[in-house]
């Protein structure tokens, strides 16, 4: 437990709406090292409505790294300079007394501001709607054990599902490309016997919606996979790629 | 008064859900498109409820105030979810996991209920893993369990430490699939504020459109609420910080019972608070009391570190007071041990904390091993508080976590407004007065896969009801309403934050509705929330305006609700003269310290009626145990 305060400078992004610009707002805080960030900017918050100002609007809700609400860019970094963890698990030990810091909404095309720090995040659902799904109806299913999978191949499924659907990926790179995030969810089920059916029509499927709602083309620099919360491995993109290869091929 | 009629279909326990499936009417294939649904939330029980309805041909709005509805405050679940697979043939069966939740529940569950729940458990692994939920699996291949509390068999299936993470995922995807098909209408970033009822049958909701203030009428044959549980009633919970009650809240002021308010579930392995300004608890999973010992000094006020504190001088206070679960006893005998050891001076370094330690399981199964089980717990515990728990003893306590309580809902799920269906953890349903470990998954994902597939199957076929207009006075006078209330929060402003209002609830809550009642702190805090009430309606300050992305007014309108109901769970807890479960009453106890129930007087669950605010009328719905034999509940 730290009794010390650290007093700290921020510049936090104000945007009343899409139509209207932003600017950087500067307000000076005092908080302690043992707080997440997020409990920062709630006690900024409540301080603001206490002077009855508007708060700053920004979006969380898990506060435990899972959820992929929360989305801010702090110093410059989708989810803070620490890294592998959700903007709600950076707690304020890491900052230094004296220090500013640069708070921003990600930025992407396809990620529309709505107001200050939260953004419009629902093209990552419609991708999935797109083919991320295996196509079974409730009840219709053989026994949990009929299908044995490898202890390996579950592992390898599950780092691809661990996926927050954050969208950080897509803030840290500089095409605002989608790739890391898509082809999470392609190797999850390409990884197990239940998915092989849909395989290659769910990987044509889910980045055809991709390239149309505006997001780039892969910048292959990684920055996606050091921004990931979740460590989700570049890996996976190469995997898409030979599945969306396979299927052309396949097509043919 | 409300006529309570959990009609329990007739017959012997395990035909019970057979035979009700075969007695129920079923809707014309060619007609299914004719019925529009609304399910309100998108969490395990929404979801898969919106998905199956969507599979059977109706047409499904969904409802949820998250941007997407992944986000789900389910999402957040990360031990596990129970089914009675026996895969361990270590003597598991369907009947035996209904025994063990009717038991978990202190004998507050109907056990109808429970026993479907334990019968449909196996159909929930077999959907989840057909939809490439990537469970934890053996070297064999086939899948991996592991134990929790209040069992003795080995039946948790998990995905690491993210169980809640795939399956809602899972449900999601199927949800995803119907989008695609046209059969699912997601509406996101909606807060249902209001049910719309015409002749007192549900005939829709309404809703607030958080991104521009509108507020917006929806209509449908049946309407569904999955809108999870309501602990943030204590300001500092492990739920999601936009957990809420205002959808079951305002259902229940428009007629629907609230049943046993009172059974909260205090989670005995979170993190400590660390100051004024913390938003939220942290849950530590139930999981690591498989391999982790919890232990206080022997000695009190002990300020020595953990770790130099000699083996003779630690009490592992579970193995010694409960030999046979020891670490894994259920959690709210769990919890008050805490509190006792913490209450007798003995807590982790004078704080209010115990300690959690792995170094035994370390010593015998390797780092690697507790790094494979448990490995993004120990980090997430290192982010927040920043110790290493590979070395240095976790410092766990216990927090408000689960609400057993609900809206009070038939064997049908279907609440006392006919047309209106409760699911998942805003339901009273199956945990009783308790809920064991890793069955609220099971729970949500059994009343959305199937359970409310037949039973809003069986109310369209049989009750014929009818689309009302969006237009329909009824729909204009609710939303009128909410626009009044909305007007009306906006124009106190007063002096004093939503939160800083809402804090001084959840220390209100904590201290004399928390983890210990008594009579006399009941009867003062039922008084003290009136009155913060009262202050909160002429002195709280709601800024920003109404047709905008407003966080202050939604937080506001959230408490308001929150400001109601805590007074209903403090009277329900003065009501309740026993201990059972999450609702202890120190007047009620054997001399060991355990609860002591009144059967004789209270085997019932209590279904309470909105009267006015302030004022309630008790209902009762006897609870028969014709299966499993009324007993105290023993750990030992
Ligand atoms: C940290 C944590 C860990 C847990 N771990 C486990 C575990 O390991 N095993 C286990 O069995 N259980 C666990 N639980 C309990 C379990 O996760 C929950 O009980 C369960 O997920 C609740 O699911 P639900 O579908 O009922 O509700 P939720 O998942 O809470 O979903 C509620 C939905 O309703 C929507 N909603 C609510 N109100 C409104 C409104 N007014 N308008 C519009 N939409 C609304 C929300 O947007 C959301 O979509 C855990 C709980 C917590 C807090």
């Amino acid at each position: 437990m730290n009794v010390e305060k650290l007093n700290l400078t921020l510049k936090i992004w104000r945007q009343k709406s899409i139509n209207t610009p932003g600017s950087f707002v500067e307000y000076k805080i005092s908080v302690s090292p043992d707080s997440s960030f997020l409990e920062m900017l709630d006690d900024l918050n409540n301080d603001l409505e206490s002077k009855n100002l508007e708060p700053v609007a920004f979006e969380s809700d898990c506060r435990e790294g899972i959820c992929g609400t929360c989305d801010l860019v702090i110093q410059g970094q989708p989810h803070g300079p620490v890294p592998k963890i959700a903007t709600c698990q950076l707690h304020m030990r890491n900052f230094r007394d004296g220090e500013t810091i640069w708070v921003e909404p990600f930025r992407a095309k396809a990620f529309p501001i709505i107001k200050d720090l939260i953004v419009d995040r629902t093209a990552l659902d419609k991708i999935q709607q797109a083919g991320g799904f295996i196509s079974v109806n409730t009840g219709s299913v053989p026994d949990g054990n009929a299908i044995p999978i490898p202890k390996d191949h579950a592992g390898l499924s599950m780092d691809a599902a661990a996926c927050i659907g954050c969208g950080a990926c897509v803030a840290a790179c500089k095409n605002a490309s989608a790739m890391l995030f898509v082809s999470a969810k392609v190797s999850q089920f390409a990884l197990l016997p239940q998915g092989q059916p849909e395989r290659y029509q769910r990987v044509q499927a889910m980045v055809k919606v991709m390239d149309e709602l505006g997001f780039g083309s892969c910048s292959n620099t990684y920055a996606c996979e050091a921004e990931c919360p979740k460590g989700i491995s570049v890996k996976n993109i190469a995997r898409m790629n030979r599945d969306y290869l396979m299927a052309k091929v396949k097509a043919e | 008064m409300i006529k309570l009629d959990a009609k329990i279909p007739e017959g012997p326990i395990k035909d019970k859900w057979t035979n009700h499936k075969f007695n129920m009417k079923l809707v014309n294939p060619a007609n299914k498109r004719k019925y529009d649904i609304i399910v309100v939330g998108s969490g395990l029980a929404g979801a898969s409820a919106a998905a199956s309805l969507g599979e059977l041909g109706y047409n499904v709005k969904v409802i949820t105030f998250h941007d997407s509805p992944r986000r789900a405050h389910s999402i957040a679940a990360q031990g596990g979810i129970n089914a009675a697979k026996n895969y361990q043939n270590d003597g598991d069966s369907v009947y035996r996991l209904f025994y063990d939740t009717v038991k978990g529940g202190d004998f507050r569950a109907r056990e109808a209920n429970v026993y479907r729940l334990a019968e449909v458990s196996n159909n929930i692994i077999d959907q989840c893993v057909a939809q490439g939920v990537p469970f934890a699996r053996d070297y064999g291949g086939l899948l991996d369990n592991r134990s929790f509390g209040g069992a003795l068999v080995s039946r948790t299936f998990y995905a690491r430490g993210q169980t809640g993470q795939q399956l809602l995922l899972g449900a999601y995807s199927a949800m995803n699939r119907q989008i695609a098909l046209g059969k699912v209408k997601v509406y996101a970033r909606r807060e249902m504020l209001d049910v719309v009822l015409v002749d007192g049958v549900a005939k829709g909701v309404v809703c607030r459109n958080l991104l521009n203030g509108e507020i917006e009428k929806y209509s449908a044959h049946a309407v569904v609420l999955a809108t999870g549980g309501y602990a943030n009633v204590f300001f500092l919970s492990t739920n999601a910080m936009n957990c809420n009650t205002t959808a079951i809240w305002r259902a229940h002021k428009k007629g629907a019972a609230f049943a046993n308010p009172c059974y909260t579930q205090i989670h005995p392995t979170c993190l400590p608070v660390h100051g004024e300004n913390q938003s939220k608890l942290t849950l530590m999973s139930e999981s690591l009391r498989n391999d982790g010992r919890i232990w206080v000094s022997k000695i009190k006020g002990d300020m020595r570190k953990p770790n130099d504190i000699p083996e003779e001088e630690r009490d592992y206070y579970l193995e010694r007071k409960y030999p046979t679960y020891g670490n894994l006893s259920p959690r709210d005998i769990s919890s008050r041990a805490a509190k006792e050891a913490v209450d007798d001076g003995r807590g982790a370094q004078g704080r209010d904390s115990v300690y959690l330690d792995f170094r035994d399981a370390i010593k015998r199964l390797g780092q690697n091993v507790i790094e494979e089980r448990y490995g993004n717990l120990f980090e997430m515990y290192e982010t927040i508080t920043g110790e290493n728990p590979y070395k240095i003893p976790m410092q766990i306590y216990p927090a408000p976590h689960y609400t057993m309580g609900g809206l009070w809902v038939d064997y049908n799920l279907m609440s006392s407004i006919p047309g209106l269906f409760v699911a998942g953890e805003a339901n009273f349903s199956d945990h009783g007065a308790n809920r064991l470990g890793a069955s609220a998954l099971m729970q949500g994902l059994a009343d959305g896969y199937f359970v409310l597939p037949f039973t809003v199957s069986n109310y369209l076929a049989g009750d014929k009801p009818t689309l009302v207009k969006e237009d329909h006075p009824e729909f204009v006078a609710v939303a009128k309403s909410i626009d009044d209330m909305t007007n009306k929060l906006l124009s106190i402003k007063g002096k004093r934050t939503v939160d800083d209002i809402h804090k001084q609830l959840g220390r209100l809550m904590w201290n004399k509705v928390g983890m210990a009642r008594n009579e006399k702190g009941l009867k003062e805090v039922i008084g003290e929330i009136a009155q913060l009430r009262e202050e909160f309606w002429k002195n709280v300050n709601v800024v920003g305006d109404a047709k905008d992305v407003n966080q202050c007014l939604e937080r506001a309108g959230r408490l308001a609700d929150y400001l109601e109901l805590g007074e209903l769970m403090a009277v329900d807890s003065l009501h309740r003269n026993e201990s059972c479960g999450g609702h202890f009453r120190t007047e009620y106890q054997t001399e060991e310290g355990e609860a002591l129930r009144d059967d004789e007087n209270f085997a019932y669950v209590g279904a309470w009626e909105y009267i006015e605010a302030g004022k309630w009328e008790l209902n009762k719905e006897p609870l028969e145990f014709e299966n499993i034999h009324l007993a105290t509940r023993s750990y030992k």
